[in-house]
């Protein structure tokens, strides 16, 4: 009985989500949050997001200037292909990625927690505009993770993958091997400076008191 | 055309370093930003009614909790007054001791204390510190980490880092479930290495707390203040969480130490355009005021940031120096890496190595950099060598001794032996004749293949995670299986929590656990001839390197 409330509770929010999305019109939108980047990629937020009922999710929480006042992680790679990436992993293990926007905090911890408590599953991948991630679970403390990847410029796209197929994984139940960590200890001189520069203007992006924002999230380059 | 030369100089290290201009309103700024408040105290009725410029009705809780619980108003009205270049002369007076700087320094606001360092160079600030040290003799700090978080070589070079002489070791995990197995091998490598030496393992706050509650560390550091409310609730915590958590600990007996540093606040977006050297001001009241004893300060895991800005290496030494005046230990980071550069890297250490801290390194890799799990220190293992010639060449105690490779295998080796009998004797994943002989003999865990089984490993940490296992079980299993010298140690370290002596102010312990802290080996350096010199048998250990040779005995070639 319990799982038919569920339901039920579920295809309410949905309908409801689904009406105020179609009546809002653009400019309900936050101003940022539309990046278009060559190729078609775009994020709009679309109203408050629900908290998921089914445990096939796996939750990305971007920080208020993901995909909008910054556009690119702290090594040059582009936020639509970190988003693919992720995505792809978690479809990879069968289950769905859904973003949603953390506009109230810049911290990566709490963006991922955020997101953890969002899911369906639990299971939640904070991601900073700078590139830095986390893997977190709805019932740890804020600050600390099941996975975390603190140095942002040495993490490629295909670690990107690696993150959502773990998340993918923990939200099986299963318990994956950690991604192996990569560890240059010459980031900090060459990078610091320039991430403290990012998150200073990731945290002027901020919204105090905002909710969690569902977010439509489009790769039209043919795919 | 262009310049050869200035295609030599381009390619140098120093060039592959982050350099960035001023820029206050970000709180790029050392030291001296225009926005920092002039100094100001206002006391009525008993209670400090503005502070720093900014009055009562205005405080944020920082503020609040420096005026009521940091400042002594009994000198704060003398203090005060007394004008700011004066007071930066009497740092460097040998004629003026430490008890009288410390107790005017104790009636001092944040901006008060800044406006003392903006008088000083980086020598003076280097003879202050020689003399404010709390300890009479400075120490050091290893970090024992690996990329593997594989808790047999974590035994291994602890136990190597506690004969070169680290008093303290500290380790952290990648995967945070494997924290407890790492804590359980740095425990037991630093024992089989040195008894006495005190081990932490740096996570999480509620997961650090319960290890030290199970008595698998003996002292706990990463309870981390900031100097602006936001980035302090951002970390969901306020100087008041913290004196809490930090009670904690002293009702269990266990010594503590804050973190703060310069740069913590721009690095998180919240800097309120003031100087990096204001803010951790503010941070070593809170500190203070929290009635914790010490802290790890000079902009630690923020050194990049730091260091980018002019001047910040001598405000990471300002920073370490006003801790010293407020009569806080001080181990004083020289932590994490921060340039490609051997000579600026070198630089910047010798701003504490040759003053001495109560920890110059808080701390050394004593493992080579990629597996330090710190993100890298500013000296790791294969700079050993370095170190120890750089002791014997200024005859300065840097707190590190020579060993030779017949030593360092042999504690490498005791403690393998011991993970492995623990391991065997509490139904853990064994510890293979393959691993051990890796992990003693590696210089790194590049050159260990044979892996733990990462998943068995973390059902082992989950039983000391759940309280199955704690500090007493590993003694009665070391005991059961002949290993009763480590056991004693490791019993040994509990029962200091009961006798609380090492709560004191910059305790380490001696191998006979005997406790040398500020109260009873107190630092008393008073100019030419006095306070603690390297000489006698200390002097002899930092001059036979292995490396040098007798000239006697030498006939050419």
């Amino acid at each position: 009985m319990a799982y038919n409330e569920q339901l039920v509770a579920e295809i309410t929010r949905r309908v409801i989500s689904a009406l105020q999305s179609a009546q809002q019109p653009e400019t309900e939108n936050h101003p940022v949050s539309a990046a278009e980047s060559p190729k078609g990629f775009s994020i709009r937020e679309i109203g408050e997001a629900p908290v998921g009922a089914y445990p096939d999710e796996v939750v990305i929480g971007l920080a208020p200037a993901f995909g909008a006042a910054q556009t690119k992680t702290i090594c040059g790679l582009p936020h639509s292909q970190v988003l693919r990436e992720i995505a792809a992993g978690i479809e990879e293990e069968g289950l769905k990625p859904r973003f949603i926007r953390v506009a109230d905090i810049s911290d990566v911890s709490f963006i991922a927690k955020r997101a953890a408590v969002y899911s369906g599953s639990g299971i939640g991948i904070g991601l900073q505009s700078k590139g830095t991630a986390v893997i977190h679970q709805k019932d740890l403390y804020p600050l600390s993770n099941l996975e975390l990847f603190p140095q942002a410029p040495v993490i490629t796209l295909e670690i990107y993958r690696k993150i959502g197929k773990n998340a993918a994984r923990y939200a099986k139940g299963q318990s994956p091997v950690p991604i192996e960590t990569v560890n240059d200890c010459m980031v900090r001189p060459k990078y610091q400076t320039k991430a403290a520069i990012l998150h200073i203007k990731e945290t002027e992006q901020i919204r105090e008191g905002q909710k969690p924002l569902a977010l439509e999230v489009v790769w039209q380059d043919g795919e | 055309m262009k310049s050869k030369r200035f295609e030599v100089l381009a390619a140098r290290p120093v060039n592959q370093d982050c350099f960035v201009q001023e820029c206050p309103e970000m709180g790029f700024i050392a030291m001296d930003s225009p926005y920092d408040p002039a100094p100001s105290l206002k006391i009525e009725g008993g209670r400090v009614t503005e502070m720093d410029g900014k009055r009562r009705e205005d405080f944020d809780f920082n503020d609040s909790f420096i005026a009521d619980h940091a400042i002594d108003l009994a000198v704060a009205e003398e203090a005060m007054k007394i004008d700011s270049l004066e007071f930066a002369r009497r740092l460097v007076d040998i004629s003026r001791g430490k008890e009288e700087i410390t107790r005017l320094a104790g009636g001092m606001t944040p901006a008060k204390l800044c406006q003392v360092m903006g008088h000083l160079n980086v020598v003076e600030m280097m003879m202050a510190m020689q003399k404010l040290r709390e300890r009479s003799f400075p120490a050091n700090q290893t970090h024992v980490t690996n990329k593997d978080d594989n808790p047999v070589q974590i035994a291994c070079d602890a136990a190597e880092a506690a004969l070169r002489g680290f008093a303290e070791t500290e380790t952290t995990v990648g995967v945070a479930r494997y924290a407890p197995l790492c804590a359980v091998g740095l425990l037991i490598g630093s024992q089989c290495g040195r008894p006495g030496v005190l081990s932490q393992c740096a996570v999480e706050e509620a997961t650090e707390l319960m290890l030290g509650m199970l008595g698998i560390t003996t002292y706990a550091e990463t309870l981390s203040v900031y100097g602006t409310e936001k980035v302090f609730t951002d970390g969901d915590d306020t100087p008041y969480s913290k004196a809490f958590l930090a009670a904690a600990y002293a009702s269990r007996g266990m010594k503590v130490r804050c973190t703060s540093g310069t740069a913590s606040e721009a690095l998180m977006g919240n800097a309120e355009q003031k100087s990096m050297l204001y803010l951790e001001a503010r941070c070593l009241l809170v500190i203070k005021g929290a009635g914790v004893q010490g802290t790890q300060n000079g902009s630690v895991s923020c050194i990049g940031l730091c260091s980018s800005v002019p001047s910040g290496i001598r405000a990471v030494l300002a920073e370490n120096l006003i801790a010293a005046m407020l009569g806080l230990e001080c181990a004083s980071s020289n932590d994490q890496s921060f340039s490609h550069s051997d000579i600026r890297r070198t630089a910047r250490m010798l701003m504490q190595m040759l003053p001495g801290t109560d920890f110059i390194f808080s701390g050394y890799s004593c493992t080579p950099n990629y597996d330090n799990m710190f993100a890298g220190s500013n000296f790791e293992a294969d700079d050993f060598d370095d170190y120890n010639v750089i002791q014997r060449d200024l005859k300065v105690d840097g707190g590190l001794r020579p060993v030779t490779e017949e030593q360092a295998v042999s504690v490498r080796m005791k403690a393998a032996r011991a993970m492995q009998a623990l391991f065997d004797r509490l139904g853990f994943e064994p510890v293979t004749e393959e691993q051990v002989e890796q992990c003693v003999y590696a210089h790194g865990s590049n050159d260990i293949t044979a892996k733990r089984k990462i998943d068995e490993d973390l059902r082992s940490a989950k039983r000391i995670q759940e309280g199955e296992i704690n500090g007493l079980d590993l003694v009665k299993a070391l005991a059961a299986r002949g290993h009763e010298d480590v056991a004693r140690s490791i019993l040994e370290m509990l029962k200091q929590r009961i006798s609380g002596d090492y709560l004191q102010t910059a305790a380490i312990l001696d191998r006979d656990f005997h406790v040398h802290s500020s109260v009873n080996d107190k630092n008393t350096y008073r100019g030419p001839g006095t306070g603690y010199r390297l000489k006698g048998e200390a002097w002899e250990k930092v001059k036979a390197i292995p490396q040098a040779f007798d000239p006697k005995t030498y006939q050419g070639g």
